[in-house]
Protein backbone atom coordinates (compact mmCIF):
# COMPACT_ATOMS: atom_id res chain seq x y z
CA UNK A 1 0.00 0.00 0.00
CA UNK A 2 2.87 2.64 0.73
CA UNK A 3 6.10 2.14 -0.69
CA UNK A 4 9.02 4.61 -0.21
CA UNK A 5 12.36 4.08 -2.19
CA UNK A 6 15.80 5.99 -1.44
CA UNK A 7 13.17 8.41 0.56
CA UNK A 8 15.99 11.58 1.57
CA UNK A 9 15.75 14.70 3.67
CA UNK A 10 17.94 16.88 4.87
CA UNK A 11 16.96 19.88 6.73
CA UNK A 12 20.61 22.10 6.87
CA UNK A 13 23.00 20.31 8.10
CA UNK A 14 20.63 17.81 9.60
CA UNK A 15 20.24 13.98 7.17
CA UNK A 16 16.44 13.52 8.81
CA UNK A 17 16.04 10.76 6.34
CA UNK A 18 18.84 8.54 4.83
CA UNK A 19 17.45 7.02 1.56
CA UNK A 20 14.64 4.89 3.55
CA UNK A 21 13.15 2.30 1.23
CA UNK A 22 10.29 -0.20 2.90
CA UNK A 23 6.75 -1.34 1.80
CA UNK A 24 3.88 -1.35 4.54
CA UNK A 25 1.48 -4.23 3.60
CA UNK A 26 -2.50 -4.07 3.77
CA UNK A 27 -3.92 -6.12 6.33
CA UNK A 28 -1.39 -5.94 9.17
CA UNK A 29 -0.28 -2.95 12.02
CA UNK A 30 2.95 -2.44 11.21
CA UNK A 31 5.28 -0.43 13.91
CA UNK A 32 7.38 2.40 13.34
CA UNK A 33 10.36 2.50 15.51
CA UNK A 34 13.32 4.81 16.28
CA UNK A 35 14.63 6.59 18.72
CA UNK A 36 13.93 10.62 19.37
CA UNK A 37 15.16 12.61 16.37
CA UNK A 38 15.42 9.57 14.07
CA UNK A 39 13.14 10.64 11.28
CA UNK A 40 9.95 8.91 12.07
CA UNK A 41 7.48 12.02 11.74
CA UNK A 42 10.04 13.47 9.09
CA UNK A 43 9.28 10.27 6.92
CA UNK A 44 5.33 10.43 7.59
CA UNK A 45 5.38 13.87 6.30
CA UNK A 46 6.89 13.16 3.65
CA UNK A 47 4.22 10.41 2.56
CA UNK A 48 1.78 12.86 3.11
CA UNK A 49 3.70 15.30 0.47
CA UNK A 50 3.70 17.45 3.11
CA UNK A 51 7.51 17.75 2.98
CA UNK A 52 9.24 17.78 -0.31
CA UNK A 53 11.93 14.44 0.10
CA UNK A 54 15.31 15.88 -1.41
CA UNK A 55 15.62 12.27 -3.41
CA UNK A 56 13.59 8.83 -3.55
CA UNK A 57 9.80 8.96 -3.41
CA UNK A 58 6.96 7.62 -1.63
CA UNK A 59 3.85 6.29 -3.41
CA UNK A 60 0.38 5.10 -2.15
CA UNK A 61 -1.22 2.45 -3.74
CA UNK A 62 0.89 2.89 -6.64
CA UNK A 63 0.52 6.58 -6.86
CA UNK A 64 1.66 10.05 -5.59
CA UNK A 65 0.43 11.28 -2.80
CA UNK A 66 -0.53 14.65 -4.81
CA UNK A 67 -2.13 13.06 -7.16
CA UNK A 68 -5.25 11.04 -5.07
CA UNK A 69 -8.59 11.69 -6.37
CA UNK A 70 -9.71 11.70 -2.52
CA UNK A 71 -6.83 12.12 0.02
CA UNK A 72 -8.77 11.19 2.91
CA UNK A 73 -10.72 8.84 1.72
CA UNK A 74 -7.31 6.54 0.75
CA UNK A 75 -5.31 7.73 3.75
CA UNK A 76 -5.79 8.84 7.35
CA UNK A 77 -2.85 10.60 9.55
CA UNK A 78 -2.36 11.83 12.79
CA UNK A 79 0.76 13.59 12.83
CA UNK A 80 2.85 14.66 15.55
CA UNK A 81 1.43 17.82 17.38
CA UNK A 82 -2.06 19.35 17.05
CA UNK A 83 -3.22 20.59 13.81
CA UNK A 84 -6.30 22.05 14.62
CA UNK A 85 -7.19 25.80 15.35
CA UNK A 86 -8.29 26.25 19.09
CA UNK A 87 -11.12 28.79 18.42
CA UNK A 88 -13.13 26.07 16.61
CA UNK A 89 -15.19 23.25 17.98
CA UNK A 90 -14.67 19.59 17.11
CA UNK A 91 -17.62 19.24 14.98
CA UNK A 92 -16.64 22.44 12.92
CA UNK A 93 -12.59 21.10 12.91
CA UNK A 94 -14.42 17.34 11.48
CA UNK A 95 -16.87 19.22 9.24
CA UNK A 96 -14.31 21.88 7.42
CA UNK A 97 -12.08 18.62 6.73
CA UNK A 98 -15.01 16.38 5.53
CA UNK A 99 -16.28 19.17 3.04
CA UNK A 100 -13.11 19.08 1.11
CA UNK A 101 -13.08 15.47 0.08
CA UNK A 102 -16.90 15.10 0.14
CA UNK A 103 -17.42 13.23 2.72
CA UNK A 104 -20.86 13.06 4.18
CA UNK A 105 -21.65 15.53 7.51
CA UNK A 106 -23.24 12.58 9.05
CA UNK A 107 -19.86 10.77 9.70
CA UNK A 108 -18.43 13.63 11.37
CA UNK A 109 -20.93 12.50 14.48
CA UNK A 110 -20.37 8.91 13.38
CA UNK A 111 -16.33 9.33 14.51
CA UNK A 112 -16.98 11.67 16.69
CA UNK A 113 -19.01 8.96 18.70
CA UNK A 114 -16.16 6.39 17.57
CA UNK A 115 -13.70 8.46 19.98
CA UNK A 116 -15.84 8.81 22.62
CA UNK A 117 -16.21 13.00 21.77
CA UNK A 118 -19.97 13.50 21.11
CA UNK A 119 -20.42 15.05 24.11
CA UNK A 120 -17.54 17.62 23.81
CA UNK A 121 -18.64 17.58 20.57
CA UNK A 122 -19.47 21.87 20.26
CA UNK A 123 -16.51 22.60 22.63
CA UNK A 124 -13.88 25.36 21.37
CA UNK A 125 -10.76 22.63 20.72
CA UNK A 126 -8.27 24.41 22.43
CA UNK A 127 -9.59 23.90 25.40
CA UNK A 128 -9.39 19.84 25.49
CA UNK A 129 -7.06 18.14 27.54
CA UNK A 130 -4.11 16.11 26.22
CA UNK A 131 -5.83 12.79 25.58
CA UNK A 132 -8.54 14.30 23.91
CA UNK A 133 -6.51 16.51 21.66
CA UNK A 134 -5.39 12.91 20.48
CA UNK A 135 -8.94 11.39 20.22
CA UNK A 136 -10.31 14.17 17.77
CA UNK A 137 -6.73 13.63 15.79
CA UNK A 138 -7.77 9.86 15.73
CA UNK A 139 -11.00 11.30 14.93
CA UNK A 140 -9.79 13.33 12.04
CA UNK A 141 -7.41 10.33 10.48
CA UNK A 142 -10.68 8.04 10.73
CA UNK A 143 -13.07 10.51 8.39
CA UNK A 144 -12.41 9.52 4.99
CA UNK A 145 -12.62 5.28 6.02
CA UNK A 146 -9.29 4.85 4.28
CA UNK A 147 -7.23 1.99 3.30
CA UNK A 148 -4.44 3.58 5.01
CA UNK A 149 -3.49 4.87 8.53
CA UNK A 150 -0.62 6.97 9.25
CA UNK A 151 -0.38 7.55 12.79
CA UNK A 152 2.25 9.08 14.58
CA UNK A 153 2.27 8.18 18.34
CA UNK A 154 -1.51 7.86 19.01
CA UNK A 155 -1.08 6.44 22.30
CA UNK A 156 0.57 9.67 23.58
CA UNK A 157 -1.50 11.26 26.42
CA UNK A 158 -4.28 8.65 26.22
CA UNK A 159 -5.54 7.06 29.46
CA UNK A 160 -5.50 3.43 30.14
CA UNK A 161 -8.96 2.50 28.52
CA UNK A 162 -7.73 5.04 25.56
CA UNK A 163 -4.79 2.97 25.10
CA UNK A 164 -6.41 -0.24 25.16
CA UNK A 165 -8.94 1.35 23.06
CA UNK A 166 -6.47 2.34 19.96
CA UNK A 167 -4.78 -0.77 20.30
CA UNK A 168 -8.00 -2.82 19.52
CA UNK A 169 -8.94 -0.09 16.79
CA UNK A 170 -5.65 -0.62 14.85
CA UNK A 171 -6.39 -4.43 14.95
CA UNK A 172 -9.45 -4.68 13.78
CA UNK A 173 -8.71 -1.74 11.08
CA UNK A 174 -5.58 -4.12 9.97
CA UNK A 175 -8.29 -6.91 10.01
CA UNK A 176 -10.30 -5.27 7.95
CA UNK A 177 -7.68 -5.61 4.77
CA UNK A 178 -6.34 -1.75 5.79
CA UNK A 179 -2.74 -0.72 6.18
CA UNK A 180 -2.04 0.90 9.00
CA UNK A 181 1.26 2.41 10.19
CA UNK A 182 1.88 3.56 13.47
CA UNK A 183 5.20 4.94 15.59
CA UNK A 184 5.47 4.68 19.14
CA UNK A 185 8.42 4.59 21.68
CA UNK A 186 6.07 2.06 24.41
CA UNK A 187 7.94 -1.21 22.72
CA UNK A 188 5.75 -3.44 25.49
CA UNK A 189 2.75 -1.22 23.56
CA UNK A 190 4.01 -2.15 20.48
CA UNK A 191 4.67 -5.95 20.99
CA UNK A 192 0.91 -6.76 21.63
CA UNK A 193 -0.16 -4.49 18.36
CA UNK A 194 2.01 -4.79 15.87
CA UNK A 195 2.71 -7.68 13.44
CA UNK A 196 5.37 -6.09 11.52
CA UNK A 197 8.25 -3.53 12.65
CA UNK A 198 10.18 -1.23 10.48
CA UNK A 199 13.24 0.02 13.09
CA UNK A 200 15.10 3.19 11.90
CA UNK A 201 18.26 4.95 13.39
CA UNK A 202 19.78 8.26 12.14
CA UNK A 203 17.35 8.46 9.31
CA UNK A 204 18.50 4.76 8.16
CA UNK A 205 16.68 1.20 8.08
CA UNK A 206 18.02 -0.60 10.42
CA UNK A 207 14.95 -3.56 10.39
CA UNK A 208 12.76 -4.62 8.59
CA UNK A 209 10.71 -7.56 9.86
CA UNK A 210 8.08 -9.05 12.00
CA UNK A 211 7.87 -8.63 15.72
CA UNK A 212 7.91 -12.46 16.25
CA UNK A 213 11.61 -12.36 14.47
CA UNK A 214 12.96 -9.21 16.68
CA UNK A 215 11.83 -10.87 19.43
CA UNK A 216 13.83 -13.90 19.21
CA UNK A 217 17.08 -11.78 18.58
CA UNK A 218 17.39 -10.86 22.70
CA UNK A 219 15.66 -11.45 25.67
CA UNK A 220 12.93 -9.05 25.07
CA UNK A 221 11.27 -6.86 21.98
CA UNK A 222 12.43 -3.96 23.91
CA UNK A 223 16.31 -5.86 24.61
CA UNK A 224 16.60 -6.25 21.14
CA UNK A 225 15.33 -2.84 20.11
CA UNK A 226 17.91 -1.19 22.08
CA UNK A 227 20.83 -3.42 20.75
CA UNK A 228 19.76 -2.67 17.18
CA UNK A 229 19.59 0.94 17.78
CA UNK A 230 22.82 1.89 19.85
CA UNK A 231 24.86 4.21 18.86
CA UNK A 232 22.89 5.76 16.97
CA UNK A 233 20.45 7.47 19.18
CA UNK A 234 21.59 11.22 18.89
CA UNK A 235 19.73 12.26 22.04
CA UNK A 236 20.28 10.29 25.48
CA UNK A 237 20.54 11.00 28.85
CA UNK A 238 22.91 9.73 31.31
CA UNK A 239 23.08 7.31 33.94
CA UNK A 240 21.83 9.60 37.43
CA UNK B 1 -16.03 -4.02 5.17
CA UNK B 2 -14.14 -6.33 2.95
CA UNK B 3 -10.44 -4.42 0.87
CA UNK B 4 -12.82 -5.48 -2.49
CA UNK B 5 -16.29 -3.72 -0.89
CA UNK B 6 -14.41 -0.87 0.33
CA UNK B 7 -12.93 -0.48 -3.46
CA UNK B 8 -15.93 -0.64 -5.16
CA UNK B 9 -17.38 2.05 -2.63
CA UNK B 10 -14.37 4.01 -3.14
CA UNK B 11 -14.80 3.66 -7.06
CA UNK B 12 -18.48 4.63 -6.67
CA UNK B 13 -16.97 8.17 -5.59
CA UNK B 14 -16.02 8.72 -8.92
CA UNK B 15 -14.01 12.22 -9.60
CA UNK B 16 -11.62 14.04 -7.82
CA UNK B 17 -12.27 16.81 -4.95
CA UNK B 18 -12.53 20.16 -7.25
CA UNK B 19 -12.54 23.92 -6.22
CA UNK B 20 -16.10 23.79 -5.31
CA UNK B 21 -15.00 21.14 -2.05
CA UNK B 22 -12.37 23.04 -1.28
CA UNK B 23 -13.88 26.45 -1.00
CA UNK B 24 -16.63 24.70 0.98
CA UNK B 25 -14.40 24.02 3.64
CA UNK B 26 -12.74 26.84 3.54
CA UNK B 27 -16.46 28.61 4.37
CA UNK B 28 -17.29 26.19 7.14
CA UNK B 29 -13.66 27.72 8.58
CA UNK B 30 -14.22 30.88 8.24
CA UNK B 31 -17.86 30.62 9.91
CA UNK B 32 -16.92 28.18 12.48
CA UNK B 33 -14.46 30.78 14.15
CA UNK B 34 -16.55 33.49 16.47
CA UNK B 35 -13.55 35.96 15.52
CA UNK B 36 -14.49 36.43 11.92
CA UNK B 37 -18.21 37.70 13.22
CA UNK B 38 -16.33 39.90 15.92
CA UNK B 39 -14.20 41.15 13.41
CA UNK B 40 -16.60 42.16 11.10
CA UNK B 41 -18.92 43.40 13.03
CA UNK B 42 -16.48 46.20 15.06
CA UNK B 43 -15.54 46.81 11.33
CA UNK B 44 -18.98 47.42 10.16
CA UNK B 45 -19.82 49.44 13.24
CA UNK B 46 -16.68 51.83 13.30
CA UNK B 47 -16.81 52.55 9.51
CA UNK B 48 -21.12 53.55 10.80
CA UNK B 49 -20.17 55.54 14.11
CA UNK B 50 -17.30 57.67 12.30
CA UNK B 51 -19.47 58.72 9.25
CA UNK B 52 -22.15 59.57 12.09
CA UNK B 53 -19.38 61.41 13.88
CA UNK B 54 -18.13 63.49 10.90
CA UNK B 55 -21.66 64.10 9.91
CA UNK B 56 -22.96 65.41 13.21
CA UNK B 57 -19.85 67.98 13.42
CA UNK B 58 -20.20 69.02 9.38
CA UNK B 59 -20.74 72.86 9.87
CA UNK B 60 -19.97 73.70 5.88
CA UNK B 61 -21.77 72.42 2.74
CA UNK B 62 -18.98 72.97 0.75
CA UNK B 63 -15.76 69.88 0.54
CA UNK B 64 -16.68 66.35 -0.53
CA UNK B 65 -19.56 65.15 1.88
CA UNK B 66 -19.68 61.55 0.57
CA UNK B 67 -16.15 61.20 1.20
CA UNK B 68 -16.61 62.43 4.51
CA UNK B 69 -18.88 59.52 4.97
CA UNK B 70 -16.93 56.90 4.03
CA UNK B 71 -13.85 58.57 6.25
CA UNK B 72 -14.51 55.72 8.99
CA UNK B 73 -13.52 53.30 5.81
CA UNK B 74 -9.65 53.16 5.93
CA UNK B 75 -9.28 52.44 9.84
CA UNK B 76 -11.87 49.80 9.52
CA UNK B 77 -9.16 48.35 6.87
CA UNK B 78 -6.45 47.27 9.24
CA UNK B 79 -9.51 44.95 10.50
CA UNK B 80 -10.04 43.06 7.54
CA UNK B 81 -6.74 43.57 6.92
CA UNK B 82 -5.72 41.36 9.86
CA UNK B 83 -8.43 39.28 9.34
CA UNK B 84 -7.01 38.10 6.06
CA UNK B 85 -3.20 37.43 7.03
CA UNK B 86 -4.76 35.63 9.94
CA UNK B 87 -6.87 33.09 7.79
CA UNK B 88 -3.58 32.13 6.43
CA UNK B 89 -1.17 32.71 9.58
CA UNK B 90 -3.63 30.97 12.20
CA UNK B 91 -3.14 27.46 10.29
CA UNK B 92 0.44 27.84 10.77
CA UNK B 93 0.32 28.47 14.20
CA UNK B 94 -2.24 25.89 15.23
CA UNK B 95 -0.70 23.00 12.87
CA UNK B 96 -3.82 22.91 11.19
CA UNK B 97 -1.75 23.51 7.76
CA UNK B 98 -0.52 20.18 7.42
CA UNK B 99 -4.44 18.46 8.34
CA UNK B 100 -5.33 21.13 4.98
CA UNK B 101 -2.62 20.15 2.64
CA UNK B 102 -3.35 16.34 3.63
CA UNK B 103 -6.63 16.97 2.55
CA UNK B 104 -5.92 19.14 -0.43
CA UNK B 105 -2.20 18.53 -1.28
CA UNK B 106 -2.76 20.94 -4.80
CA UNK B 107 -2.03 23.60 -2.58
CA UNK B 108 -3.09 26.31 -5.39
CA UNK B 109 -6.50 25.33 -5.12
CA UNK B 110 -6.20 25.89 -1.31
CA UNK B 111 -4.84 29.60 -1.56
CA UNK B 112 -7.60 30.26 -4.61
CA UNK B 113 -10.32 28.53 -2.37
CA UNK B 114 -9.40 30.83 1.13
CA UNK B 115 -8.95 33.63 -1.29
CA UNK B 116 -12.77 33.18 -3.10
CA UNK B 117 -14.40 32.84 0.35
CA UNK B 118 -12.73 35.61 2.08
CA UNK B 119 -13.11 37.76 -0.85
CA UNK B 120 -16.84 37.11 -0.89
CA UNK B 121 -17.58 37.41 2.61
CA UNK B 122 -15.69 40.91 2.92
CA UNK B 123 -17.01 42.35 -0.21
CA UNK B 124 -20.50 41.47 1.31
CA UNK B 125 -19.91 42.74 4.50
CA UNK B 126 -17.70 45.87 2.91
CA UNK B 127 -20.72 46.85 0.77
CA UNK B 128 -23.20 46.72 3.46
CA UNK B 129 -20.79 48.60 5.81
CA UNK B 130 -20.18 51.29 3.28
CA UNK B 131 -23.59 51.90 2.05
CA UNK B 132 -24.68 52.14 5.75
CA UNK B 133 -22.28 54.74 6.75
CA UNK B 134 -23.19 56.83 3.71
CA UNK B 135 -27.04 57.27 4.42
CA UNK B 136 -26.08 56.94 8.52
CA UNK B 137 -23.27 60.04 7.80
CA UNK B 138 -26.00 61.48 5.27
CA UNK B 139 -28.55 61.98 8.00
CA UNK B 140 -26.68 62.97 10.99
CA UNK B 141 -26.05 66.14 9.00
CA UNK B 142 -27.43 69.57 10.63
CA UNK B 143 -30.35 70.92 9.24
CA UNK B 144 -29.85 73.35 6.46
CA UNK B 145 -27.15 71.07 4.82
CA UNK B 146 -28.05 68.47 2.20
CA UNK B 147 -26.85 64.95 2.22
CA UNK B 148 -25.48 63.53 -0.61
CA UNK B 149 -27.13 61.05 -2.55
CA UNK B 150 -26.45 58.34 -4.93
CA UNK B 151 -28.00 59.72 -8.13
CA UNK B 152 -25.01 63.08 -7.60
CA UNK B 153 -22.16 62.46 -9.95
CA UNK B 154 -19.27 60.20 -8.87
CA UNK B 155 -21.47 59.45 -5.65
CA UNK B 156 -22.46 55.92 -6.11
CA UNK B 157 -19.13 55.09 -7.73
CA UNK B 158 -17.55 55.84 -4.27
CA UNK B 159 -19.70 53.84 -2.25
CA UNK B 160 -19.62 50.94 -4.03
CA UNK B 161 -15.48 51.23 -4.36
CA UNK B 162 -15.07 52.29 -0.86
CA UNK B 163 -17.27 48.90 0.23
CA UNK B 164 -14.56 46.76 -2.29
CA UNK B 165 -11.33 48.20 -0.58
CA UNK B 166 -11.83 46.12 2.89
CA UNK B 167 -11.87 42.85 -0.08
CA UNK B 168 -9.08 44.36 -1.64
CA UNK B 169 -6.77 44.89 1.63
CA UNK B 170 -7.99 41.39 3.36
CA UNK B 171 -6.83 40.18 0.27
CA UNK B 172 -3.42 41.46 0.42
CA UNK B 173 -3.26 40.40 4.10
CA UNK B 174 -4.07 37.09 2.92
CA UNK B 175 -1.20 36.85 0.15
CA UNK B 176 1.53 38.37 3.07
CA UNK B 177 0.22 36.38 4.97
CA UNK B 178 0.59 33.15 3.00
CA UNK B 179 4.33 34.47 2.18
CA UNK B 180 5.35 35.23 5.42
CA UNK B 181 2.99 33.12 7.37
CA UNK B 182 3.90 34.03 11.03
CA UNK B 183 1.23 36.21 12.29
CA UNK B 184 2.89 39.37 13.77
CA UNK B 185 5.46 39.31 10.53
CA UNK B 186 3.21 39.28 8.91
CA UNK B 187 0.87 42.13 10.36
CA UNK B 188 3.87 44.07 11.08
CA UNK B 189 4.46 43.72 6.98
CA UNK B 190 1.00 44.79 6.65
CA UNK B 191 1.01 47.80 8.75
CA UNK B 192 4.10 48.96 7.49
CA UNK B 193 2.96 48.97 4.01
CA UNK B 194 -0.28 50.20 3.92
CA UNK B 195 -0.38 53.04 6.66
CA UNK B 196 3.56 53.47 7.73
CA UNK B 197 4.94 53.86 4.20
CA UNK B 198 2.00 56.20 3.68
CA UNK B 199 2.86 58.39 6.18
CA UNK B 200 6.26 58.16 5.25
CA UNK B 201 5.91 58.67 1.21
CA UNK B 202 3.82 61.61 2.21
CA UNK B 203 6.88 63.64 3.34
CA UNK B 204 9.69 62.04 1.12
CA UNK B 205 8.07 61.60 -2.39
CA UNK B 206 4.59 62.71 -2.50
CA UNK B 207 4.35 61.76 -6.27
CA UNK B 208 4.65 58.41 -5.13
CA UNK B 209 1.80 58.67 -1.90
CA UNK B 210 -0.76 58.69 -4.87
CA UNK B 211 0.14 54.84 -5.49
CA UNK B 212 -0.07 53.92 -2.20
CA UNK B 213 -2.79 52.09 -0.74
CA UNK B 214 -4.35 54.42 1.84
CA UNK B 215 -4.11 57.46 -0.42
CA UNK B 216 -5.58 55.43 -3.03
CA UNK B 217 -8.56 54.86 -0.99
CA UNK B 218 -8.84 58.11 0.97
CA UNK B 219 -8.49 60.40 -2.11
CA UNK B 220 -9.59 58.05 -4.83
CA UNK B 221 -12.00 55.54 -4.40
CA UNK B 222 -13.74 57.28 -1.66
CA UNK B 223 -14.01 60.55 -3.30
CA UNK B 224 -16.77 61.71 -5.70
CA UNK B 225 -14.45 64.29 -7.56
CA UNK B 226 -10.92 62.56 -7.29
CA UNK B 227 -9.42 64.42 -9.83
CA UNK B 228 -10.44 68.30 -9.44
CA UNK B 229 -8.40 70.56 -8.64
CA UNK B 230 -9.27 73.99 -7.82
CA UNK B 231 -8.95 76.26 -10.27
CA UNK B 232 -5.22 78.15 -10.55
CA UNK B 233 -4.03 75.63 -7.90
CA UNK B 234 -0.58 75.87 -8.10
CA UNK B 235 0.00 72.74 -6.76
CA UNK B 236 -2.01 69.83 -7.89
CA UNK B 237 -1.38 66.97 -5.95
CA UNK B 238 -1.20 63.72 -7.92
CA UNK B 239 -4.20 61.60 -7.48
CA UNK B 240 -4.71 58.50 -8.87
CA UNK B 241 -8.36 58.04 -11.02
CA UNK B 242 -11.02 56.08 -9.17
CA UNK B 243 -10.00 53.31 -12.05
CA UNK B 244 -7.00 53.24 -11.98
CA UNK B 245 -6.71 53.29 -7.81
CA UNK B 246 -8.70 50.15 -8.19
CA UNK B 247 -6.57 48.64 -10.52
CA UNK B 248 -3.71 49.52 -8.26
CA UNK B 249 -5.42 47.59 -5.32
CA UNK B 250 -6.17 44.97 -7.09
CA UNK B 251 -2.66 44.59 -8.41
CA UNK B 252 -0.93 44.49 -5.16
CA UNK B 253 -3.35 41.82 -4.21
CA UNK B 254 -2.86 39.80 -6.68
CA UNK B 255 1.19 40.03 -6.43
CA UNK B 256 1.04 39.28 -3.16
CA UNK B 257 -1.39 36.19 -3.47
CA UNK B 258 0.43 34.99 -6.41
CA UNK B 259 3.78 34.99 -4.38
CA UNK B 260 2.41 33.71 -1.43
CA UNK B 261 0.75 30.96 -4.14
CA UNK B 262 4.33 30.09 -5.76
CA UNK B 263 5.37 29.85 -2.36
CA UNK B 264 3.13 27.81 -0.43
CA UNK B 265 4.13 25.29 -3.41
CA UNK B 266 7.68 25.09 -2.88
CA UNK B 267 8.05 25.07 0.73
CA UNK B 268 7.42 22.21 2.92
CA UNK B 269 4.35 22.56 5.59
N1 LIG C 1 11.10 21.20 10.06
C1 LIG C 1 12.32 20.84 10.48
N2 LIG C 1 13.34 21.70 10.39
C2 LIG C 1 14.58 21.35 10.78
N3 LIG C 1 14.90 20.15 11.29
C3 LIG C 1 13.91 19.25 11.41
C4 LIG C 1 12.58 19.53 11.01
N4 LIG C 1 11.82 18.45 11.24
C5 LIG C 1 12.64 17.51 11.76
N5 LIG C 1 13.90 17.99 11.87
C6 LIG C 1 15.07 17.23 12.35
O1 LIG C 1 15.05 16.00 11.70
C7 LIG C 1 15.42 14.96 12.58
C8 LIG C 1 14.31 13.91 12.59
O2 LIG C 1 13.18 14.43 13.27
P1 LIG C 1 11.81 13.64 13.41
O3 LIG C 1 10.86 14.57 14.07
O4 LIG C 1 11.44 13.10 12.10
O5 LIG C 1 12.23 12.47 14.40
P2 LIG C 1 11.29 11.40 15.13
O6 LIG C 1 11.85 10.07 14.80
O7 LIG C 1 9.88 11.62 14.81
O8 LIG C 1 11.59 11.73 16.66
P3 LIG C 1 10.63 11.59 17.95
O9 LIG C 1 10.66 10.14 18.32
O10 LIG C 1 11.33 12.41 18.99
O11 LIG C 1 9.29 12.09 17.59
C9 LIG C 1 15.68 15.61 13.92
O12 LIG C 1 17.08 15.83 14.03
C10 LIG C 1 14.95 16.92 13.83
O13 LIG C 1 15.58 17.91 14.60
MG1 LIG D 1 8.26 12.17 15.92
Amino acid sequence: MIETRGLTKRYGPVLAVDALSFDIRPGVVTGFLGPNGSGKSTTMRMILGLDRPDAGSARVGGRRYHDLAWPLRTVGALLEGRAFHPGRSARGHLAALAASNAIPARRVDEVLALVGLTGAAGRRAGKFSLGMTQRLGIAAALLGDPEVLLLDEPVNGLDPEGIRWIRDLMRTLAGQGRAVLVSSHLISEMALTADRLIVIGQGRLLADTTVAALSARSASLEDAFLELTAGTAGYRGRPA
Amino acid sequence: MTATARATASRRTAGHYRFRQVARMEWIKLRTLRSTWWTLAITGAGAVAMAVAIGINTRSPRGDLTNNALAGVVPGLLLTGVLGVLVVTSEYTSGLIRGTLAAVPRRPLVLAAKAAVFAGTTLLVGEAASFTAFFAGGAALRQGIAAPALTQPGVLRAVVLSGASFCLIGLLGLGLGAIIRHTAAAVGALVGGVWILTAIAAGVAPGAAAYLPVIIIGNSLSATRPENCPAHAAQCPHILSPWAGLGMLSLYAAIALAAGGWLLTRRDA
